[in-house]
């Protein structure tokens, strides 16, 4: 069974909001749309968006570390926000995967807002029905954009690659083996939702390097000399024959 | 969570509803076994069941407040398999039916005997029809509740406890409400109703002091951590991404000060349980319809408050994402 999600790696996003925009300037004039701003120039503007890109902080100044996080519907496997909505218009397809709100039935009841865990689902104030992440359903499957455009518009706008697109459920899947080979993982597992979407986490190449490696113990000359061994910041062969 | 007025009207007044009609026809059946005096089937069954009928109704229209798309409502039958929203759609204008039903057999006094035990007593058509209406008034109390209880990670309702409270406040209120209309229409039923209303009451504080316990001790299982995934005891967010409000912002925090959450707290407390049980006391004793409506009415606006700190105190895990501008 195909199950299309996105996998975020955190290790290479830096925060800069292209998803988020690219998301709401396809979305807005898709079958979801319009994504309304309402208030725009006014006091308290406030819009819809299925993409948000959030900043946090880790640890304690000065041994900090900036963590960017986009966050969008995580098109749960098993989805608490589906069974909840008394219209049917929250629902998730066979075929794919991805959980969709049909625009003409939902009431804008706002329950399945309440049954998600991750608060990625937007009431949009203008056509006062709930919205969300599409995977940019009307995007991937058009066959008249170019087959490597066939992908979520967040996914094409990222400039650092950090979001990978495909069938999680594929283990030969370049999000599968991401997610199995750097570590990927789900958010709050705790609510037994099993999100499709994954994250791959901060990722630091660390080596464990030993005092003596430091010291050039391989120098056939010292080795030979006559005990007691030099000492440690007396010039080397390579140091006396280089200049 | 938001707390929406819409959503508070719904509940307390279908609560009150399906309290007064379950009292009016608990005074029906005990009249049936000559434990309670017969009461007049217009001024007192028929008035009383479009008291309740109006109590509903007025339910009714405040929920249509709270849909973004109302026109769309008769939609949200749909999904009774899975959603104790949809269950509870189909469940309050079956018990609003019955309810109208029941008064209109008592209006118009038809009323045929269905069959009888042995000439001692017999079961007729409004009798019947009150059955259906009480099992669907507890089938309504069941879906109102669980609506909330069935939500996992609300942790503060995921409780039986909720779908308790909710029927109790119901049961307490009708019958506050009912035992002031018997002591203006009906004959000899004060005692007994009052009795039960004190005792509801009295009952709807222990579940509800028990709750409040319960959520004082809650340890959230979401934290920033679980949120994010990332292991470390600190954590802070230093943006959420947009600097005004979102749909996120506004549905799921209260917005009210510690101080005033602290006031309605204590609001409710006082007026759903010791203010109403003073006021019916005395209400019973000197058989004082305006007492008895001042209990009732002192408890209705307890349990706005009380609706009000329900929503207030649940805390989504969504907000930890929603935590600085
Ligand atoms: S992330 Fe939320 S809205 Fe998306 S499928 Fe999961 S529960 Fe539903
Ligand atoms: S807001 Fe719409 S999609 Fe969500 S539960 Fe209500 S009807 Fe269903």
């Amino acid at each position: 069974m195909t199950q299309l999600a996105l996998v975020i790696d955190l290790n290479v996003c830096v925060g800069c909001q292209a998803c988020v925009t690219s998301c709401k300037e396809w979305n807005t004039s898709g079958t979801a749309g319009p994504m309304a701003d309402m208030n725009p120039f006014g006091k308290d503007p406030t819009g819809t968006f299925f993409n948000r890109v959030q900043t946090f902080e880790v640890g304690t100044y000065p041994n900090t570390e900036t963590v960017h996080f986009p966050k969008s519907c995580l098109h749960c496997e098993d989805p608490p926000c589906v069974p909840v909505c008394p219209t049917g218009a929250s629902y998730k397809r066979e075929e794919d995967g991805i959980v969709l709100v049909d625009n003409d039935k939902c009431i804008g009841c706002k329950y399945c807002s309440w049954a998600c865990p991750y608060g990625v689902r937007e009431l949009d104030e203008h056509q006062k029905i709930m919205t969300k992440c599409t995977l940019c359903v009307d995007r991937i499957y058009d066959e008249s954009l170019p087959e490597n455009e066939r992908k979520p518009a967040c996914v094409n706008a990222c400039p650092t690659n950090a979001r990978l697109f495909g069938d999680v459920n594929d283990p030969e899947s370049e999000v599968s083996a991401a997610i199995r080979e750097q570590g990927g993982y789900q958010l709050m597992p705790e609510w037994g939702t099993k999100p499709a979407n994954h994250y791959l986490p901060r990722r630091k190449a660390r080596i464990t390097i030993h005092e003596d490696e430091l010291i050039r113990a391989d120098n056939p000359l010292r080795k030979e000399r006559h005990l007691p061994m030099p000492d440690a910041d007396d010039p080397t062969l390579d140091e006396t024959t280089s200049w | 969570m938001h707390p929406a007025f819409s959503v508070i009207f719904l509940t307390t007044l279908i609560g009150a509803g399906q309290g007064l009609f379950l009292a009016l026809y608990t005074g029906q059946v005990y009249a049936v076994f000559d434990v309670l005096p017969v009461q007049d089937p217009v001024n007192f069954y028929a008035l009383g069941s479009l008291i309740a009928l109006l109590l509903l109704v007025a339910g009714l229209i405040s929920s249509f407040l709270h849909l973004g798309r109302p026109e769309r409502a008769w939609r949200s039958a749909a999904r009774w398999r899975t959603s104790w929203l949809s269950r509870e759609v189909i469940v309050l204008p079956a018990f609003m039916g019955t309810v109208a039903a029941w008064g209109l057999l008592h209006y118009l006094a038809w009323n045929p005997l269905l069959f009888s035990f042995r000439g001692t007593f017999g079961i007729d058509l409004s009798m019947v029809i009150g059955a259906v209406g009480t099992l669907l008034a507890f089938a309504l109390y069941l879906c109102t509740g669980m609506i909330y209880a069935c939500i996992k990670q609300l942790q503060e309702w995921a409780t039986p406890l909720t779908v308790l409270n909710y029927t109790l406040f119901g049961l307490a209120s009708g019958f506050l409400l009912a035992t002031a209309f018997a002591n203006s229409r009906g004959a000899g039923l004060v005692d007994f109703l009052g009795g039960w209303a004190i005792f509801a009451t009295v009952v709807a504080f222990v579940t509800r002091a028990a709750s409040l316990i319960r959520n004082a001790r809650l340890k959230p299982k979401s934290t920033l951590g679980t949120a994010i995934g990332v292991r470390h005891s600190k954590l802070e967010q230093k943006s959420q991404g947009f600097m005004t409000g979102s749909f996120n912002t506004r549905e799921f925090f209260h917005g009210a000060s510690p101080r005033k959450f602290l006031f309605v707290k204590w609001l409710f407390l006082l007026l759903v349980f010791p203010v109403p049980l003073a006021l019916a006391s005395a209400g019973i004793a000197a058989e004082s319809t305006g007492l008895l409506l001042a209990a009732f009415l002192t408890q209705y606006v307890g349990l706005l408050a009380e609706r009000w700190f329900f929503f207030a105190q649940a805390n989504h895990p969504q907000n930890l994402y929603y935590q600085t501008v």
